[in-house]
């Protein structure tokens, strides 16, 4: 079966006044009809790009290497006419409707019939009727179709933005930070819908997030990008549950234990700010804020590394234990300095013996959550 | 300038909207909106209309009065004037004074003022003692004609171009567009307007050198008039609109700029829509929502521009009648044309704040 998706090797620089931002490193991954892929980090690690190159909708000027086979046809190599076709057709994007994504003078009926009336040649009328079908799909009441964005909440804003990349029943879907500025609440509708809407027409999804919780409960697989690359790569519950990666780890223990106020009064942090893509540094990326990098680490670049068959990880201690999850506790990774922190390491400690199956996601160290906008 | 505050402090950011709904997506029953929303829309918008109206009557009031003070500050002897060059004998000059009712105090001069706006009557000019609303009426349709090709040349093409020039930004295109626009901008009414009349009238031959008809030559009927008032309209349509015309330019180029980097342009692109479909389906009608306003703030500074461009081209307008009663000075023309010249301005914004609500929707909702 030939991957709906593939990418293969893919490298984008950025052209700026500070000369060139390399923004994706050479990072490759494949996904088959019905698929789901998950695709997280912090700001500012390239997952956007990722997905603005899937579409070719970087600016110009940037450079782009490698290869996004998307149904058999490379992307990059395709004519202009050929593009705008595949555009929406092929592949769609769910915007952050939430911020400015619709367009504030026009009727979101009629925004969502666009690329119905452009792909298919049909009236704008019989367009409108099928749009106002996916708002109803998306749980919107019909009235609304007349309704302009600004008189829609966050929450229905994101429905009129999926019912959008529903409209020309694309194969791939990539769905851009689609919940992250929604309250708790809308963004569980919102990613249930998706879920739904996923598995009812057998699409694939590309989610892309710096939530890791939301992107293991909606996707198969889970890929970490740090700095331009991929970190870790597997199966959702490995990566979320036993990371292997000491960031992949970092992240997935961003989860506090719900009714337990030590962990509430004592937020940890990754320290450190995410590189400054114009100076990276030597070997690993990660290493300055790694707990547990080696001298080996500042000098050896890391390419992924088989953990299994279906799971892969960027960490020179990967091969060193393969078995078991590299020495670092997660409270070796917070470094927030409080004055009670050797209290806090010495009681993380003895709780990480007590439940070592749990993995590193029994303590909350937050990982920066900001909006990536 | 307290126009454009108002309407741009209406524009409140989106959300503000009376949301009938749960707002979580929940109500999903019905075709229509709720009633309570629609009839808070409707009231919403009565309120709207009461606060625009009453401050531009505010602001006409304002005007009436200042229309009496102004010509009076600023000096001069219409009844030298009118006597001409002839010496005069003191009697002669009380009895002008007399009947133009220049010697009675300031105070009664004003109440009769007052009065005479309640009946509406403006009085005769001083010099043809024609009804000054009759020689108003005589030329309005000759400034109508002038101001309103200009406006439409000018709005049109800078609009236009400035849309092309602000989307492309960085290009030869946009640079060399912004740099006509700043020459002509720079380039002051009357030096323009005297360089196109040797250029185009004295060296080349091609249009009249100034007025609106020519006295002689004409086939009578429609259309031969027509076609030679056409003739004469060219030069001092074209003056007019080049002094004008880089004030569209440059703002919808910088409005454009502002929308460019907009995710809605960067979805509109991802649905497959070609790079001019995105600009004009999508950018303009955006960037078209400050450039509306100017359009209207413009109004003042085209009557000025119409009293500079009738003078040198000597097109028989509101605004040559404003230049040669401005030499006398005719008092009661001048106030009446002031009167008109602010009220219109005044009218248009007024125009343009209702209209502005039909343009952007985020207005209509929001008080």
């Amino acid at each position: 079966m030939t991957p709906l998706l593939e990418i293969d090797d893919l490298t984008i620089t950025y052209r700026s006044a500070r000369g060139e931002i390399p923004a994706v490193r050479g990072i490759s991954f494949g996904l088959q009809p019905g698929d789901s892929l998950g695709l997280a980090g912090e700001s500012g690690c390239g997952k956007s790009t990722v997905a603005a190159a899937v579409l070719r909708l970087l600016p110009r000027g940037t450079q782009v290497s490698g290869r996004i086979m998307l149904d058999g046809e490379d992307v990059l190599k395709m004519s202009f006419g050929t593009l705008r076709v595949v555009r929406w057709a092929g592949a769609s994007i769910v915007f952050q409707g939430a911020m400015h994504s619709l367009n504030p003078v026009q009727r979101v009926a009629r925004q969502i019939a666009e690329p119905i009336v452009l792909h298919e040649h049909i009236s704008a009328s019989a367009a409108e009727e099928r749009a106002v079908e996916l708002m109803t799909q998306v749980g919107l009441p019909t009235w609304r179709a007349r309704s302009y964005p600004h008189q829609l909440s966050g929450g229905q804003r994101q429905r009129v933005m999926i019912a959008m990349a529903l409209a020309c029943s694309p194969q791939l879907i990539i769905a851009d930070e689609a919940t992250t500025a929604l309250d708790v609440m809308i963004q569980a509708q919102v990613l249930a819908l998706i879920k739904r809407l996923v598995a009812e027409r057998d699409i694939a999804l590309v989610m892309i997030s710096h939530d890791l919780s939301v992107l293991a409960d909606t996707c198969d697989q889970l890929a970490v990008m740090y700095a331009g690359k991929l970190v870790e790569h597997g199966p959702s519950h490995e990566v979320f549950g036993n990371a292997q990666h000491p960031y992949a780890q970092a992240l997935s223990a961003a989860f506090p234990i719900v009714g337990d106020p030590d962990e509430r009064r004592n937020p940890q942090g990754l320290a450190g700010d995410p590189p400054d893509p114009a100076a990276l540094p030597t070997g690993c990326s990660f290493h300055p804020r790694c707990p547990v990098a080696m001298d080996e680490c500042t000098s050896t670049t890391v390419e992924l590394r088989a953990v299994r068959h279906d799971w892969q990880a960027a960490c020179l201690r990967v091969e060193a234990e393969p078995t078991q999850p590299p020495a670092a506790t997660p409270s070796a990774l917070g470094v927030a300095a409080g004055p009670d922190a050797r209290e806090r390491d010495a009681r993380a400690q003895e709780r990480d013996a007590g439940s070592q199956e749990r993995g590193a996601g029994d303590l909350r160290v937050r990982a920066t959550s900001e909006d990536d906008t | 300038m307290g126009k454009l505050s108002t309407t741009q402090a209406s524009v409140s950011p989106p959300g503000g909207g009376i949301g009938a709904g749960d707002g979580n997506g929940n109500d999903l029953d019905g075709d229509t909106p709720p009633r309570p929303e629609r009839s808070a829309a409707r009231r919403e918008l009565w309120r709207y209309l009461a606060g625009r109206i009453s401050g531009a009557a505010v602001s006409m009031i304002l005007v009436l009065f200042s229309a009496f003070f102004i010509f009076r500050i600023i000096g001069g002897d219409p009844v030298r004037a009118i006597g001409g060059d002839s010496p005069m004998t003191p009697e002669q000059r009380a009895e002008i004074e007399e009947r133009l009712g220049l010697n009675e105090p300031m105070a009664v001069q004003f109440w009769e003022y007052v009065k005479d706006l309640f009946t509406l009557d403006w009085g005769e000019s001083y010099v043809s003692s024609a009804q000054v609303t009759d020689l108003m009426w005589d030329r309005l349709p000759n400034t109508l004609l002038l101001t309103g090709t200009a406006l439409i040349l000018a709005a049109g093409l800078g609009i236009w171009i400035g849309a092309r020039a602000g989307w492309k930004q960085g290009s030869f295109f946009e640079k060399s567009q912004v740099g006509i626009s700043l020459t002509l901008w720079s380039a002051p009414t009357f030096w323009l307007g005297m360089i196109v009349i040797i250029v185009f009238s004295v060296e080349l031959g091609m249009f009249p050198v100034n007025g609106m008809r020519s006295t002689r030559g004409v086939a009578d009927g429609f259309w031969p008039e027509a076609l030679d008032v056409a003739h004469h309209l060219v030069l001092p349509a074209v003056t007019m609109a080049a002094v004008i015309y880089a004030q569209y330019v440059l703002i919808m180029r910088s409005s454009i700029l502002e929308e460019r980097n907009n995710d809605y342009l960067t979805v509109a692109r991802a649905k497959g829509l070609r790079d001019a479909v995105v600009r004009r389906r999508h950018a303009v009608p955006n960037a078209m929502l400050p450039t509306v306003t100017l359009i209207a703030l413009q109004f003042g500074a085209i009557f000025n521009g119409a009293l500079l461009t009738e003078t040198i081209f000597s097109w028989p307008g509101l605004g040559l009648l404003f230049y040669q009663a401005i030499k006398i000075p005719d008092i009661p023309l001048l106030q009446l044309l002031f009167i008109f010249f602010a009220g219109t301005t005044i009218l248009a914004n007024l125009l343009v704040d209702i209209l502005y609500r039909f343009l952007d929707p985020r207005v209509r909702r929001s008080a």
